[in-house]
């Protein structure tokens, strides 16, 4: 399953190419996408805060290790860090460093409409 | 692709069937197949973003919905503190269906025949490979006949979806004289969002201290504690709104009388200025056409790799209607959504689903207009129980915090843009 990742991972350096989700094992894709929540559509943030995408593997990497064995302080981060296993860890590192810079996209808010159930 | 081309092709083709897949680079998971989806809330439509995206636009997906807009719950009781209006939280589905080619009808729901896969609207009905209801929940009144009717509800609102019912109860606090008395009820868990009703008279207390000082609210809670982040909210009713947060456990309400706004429980009778009745709840009218509601007749008993229905294995039920140790939240329903189209496109492509399923939960609590705190816990699938097990390390906040409070705003944005782009 991972030999794909890593293959798929080569490709891209190889060739430039933009990260298609298709390359990366599905367990990994339900994690970064939980990860968006907070940290935007493939670690792109809307607001700027917190983007995740482009970041290098090794800086990833290192920033879970300080919230997993506490050497760096944090609001959430502390709770979803001791939870993951090093694999993911890395697999997740390896899947941001991968995703484009690219403005988000938001949804305009609208005026309510009042038959709305 | 690019999206120019995409929505080109979208408008060349018809409803049904576009053959969207041909004008697509060759993705290393395509399938093919049609998935109908019931219900465009943070799960529904979730799903059906990631099921296209996943399955290299080559599975069909269309959405059955009756609104015509999405309300965000999270955020809702911001608009009864005052900080947010409701149009903040109100959106259209109009970029998600044209950057991702997903068939969107807007209908009503009336008969889903499992056995000969089809769904049945009341103007129109289709037929489906894979089937994924994600409807919500819908509410219990069967306890107070009383209220059992659209004036009542009008009267004593829920507010537990937001929209014109959060309107209407924020109206009802702006009416109000000082010196008044604002009664919430809480159900017997589970229910939506745990932490929601606490949050709620955090939100009420706020509007109460700065507007109408004389006023205060008691809590009505069917459950022997507080069933969400207990310490952070009491610091919070203790130290923000001293006097004005009165909290009861163990009072389940046995009558209400939506009139004259008073309310009975075992112990005592309770009259209100405003009265806010969070009903008991069940999983939302799909599930219960499709006769998934396995649990106490309420919820719907799921398998959590695929979130396949225990009863009927080309249904998925997804969100606040599935059965689980989990929390009802928005982070949690597209986490259901995540796995359940991995899922999919692995099944409908001859291929097993991730054995081990692991995904995380955050979920923030405005105590204030500004300050917030959390609950943040990572689940993986334990192959022994059946179950997303909590992982250890998860927990709450210290304290709350304006910087939790700016988290919490950014995690809306986010997850606006991923679940409705």
């Amino acid at each position: 399953m991972y030999t794909s990742f890593w293959l798929g991972l080569l490709l891209m350096s190889v060739t430039g190419v933009c990260a298609e989700p298709q390359n990366f094992p599905a367990h990994t894709l339900t994690l970064a996408a939980s990860c968006a929540v907070c940290h935007g559509t493939n670690g792109n943030s809307a607001t700027g805060l917190l983007s995740l995408a482009g970041m290098d593997e090794s800086v990833f990497i290192a920033k879970l290790q300080a919230y997993r064995n506490g050497s760096q302080a944090s609001t959430v981060m502390h709770h979803h860090a001791k939870g993951l296993t090093e694999a993911e860890i890395t697999a997740l590192a390896g899947y941001f460093s991968v995703q484009q810079h690219q403005a988000i996209v938001e949804p305009q808010a609208q005026t309510l409409e009042l038959q709305h159930e | 692709m690019q999206r120019r081309d995409f929505i080109k092709q979208l408008a060349a083709t018809g409803l049904i069937g576009a053959p969207w897949f041909e004008a697509h680079a060759v993705p290393a998971r395509k399938v093919q197949g049609r998935v109908v989806v019931i219900g465009a809330g943070y799960a529904g439509t979730t799903l059906a973003k990631y099921l296209r995206i996943w399955s290299g636009y080559g599975i069909e997906v269309v959405v059955v919905e009756q609104n015509t807009q999405f309300v965000s719950c999270p955020l809702s009781n911001l608009v009864l503190g005052g900080s947010r209006s409701i149009n903040d939280l109100t959106f259209g589905y109009g970029l998600l269906q044209k950057h991702h080619g997903i068939q969107w009808v807007h209908d009503q729901v009336t008969h889903i025949d499992t056995a000969a896969r089809k769904v049945t609207m009341s103007r129109g009905e289709m037929t489906y490979d894979r089937l994924v209801v994600a409807p919500g929940i819908d509410f219990n009144y069967s306890a107070w006949p009383e209220m059992q009717n659209a004036e009542a509800q009008r009267l004593v609102p829920h507010a537990w979806k937001a929209g014109p019912q959060t309107l209407n109860l924020r109206q009802q606090l702006e009416s109000m004289p000082d010196g008044g008395v604002v009664v919430i009820s809480i159900p017997k868990a589970p229910f939506r969002c745990p932490p929601g009703p606490y949050e709620r008279t955090c939100q009420v207390a706020f509007y109460l201290k700065l507007h109408k000082p004389k006023s205060k609210v008691i809590v009505l809670d069917a459950n022997p504690d507080i069933v969400s982040k207990k310490a952070l909210f009491l610091s919070a009713w203790k130290e923000l709104y001293p006097g004005i947060v009165d909290y009861r456990p163990n009072s389940t309400v046995l009558h209400v009388n939506p009139v004259t706004r008073e309310v009975e429980t075992e112990f005592e009778r309770v009259k209100a200025d405003v009265l806010n009745i969070i009903p008991p709840q069940r999983a939302g009218k799909p599930a219960q056409m499709a006769g998934l509601l396995n649990v106490d007749n309420n919820w719907c008993a799921v398998d959590f790799r695929s979130y396949a229905s225990t009863i009927s294995p080309e249904v998925h039920v997804l969100g606040d209607a599935v059965f689980s140790p989990q929390p009802k939240s928005a982070h949690i329903a597209t986490s259901h959504a995540h796995v359940c189209a991995n899922a999919i496109v692995a099944m409908m492509g001859g291929q097993e689903p991730d054995p081990e399923p692991v995904f995380a939960n955050t979920c923030y609590s405005f105590v204030s207009d500004r300050m917030a705190v959390h609950v943040a816990n990572v689940y993986r699938y334990d192959a022994e129980k059946k179950l997303m097990v909590t992982m250890d390390g998860g927990g709450l906040s210290d304290v709350p915090s304006d910087l939790e409070g700016t988290y919490a705003q950014s995690w809306a944005r986010n997850i606006w843009s991923d679940a409705l782009t």
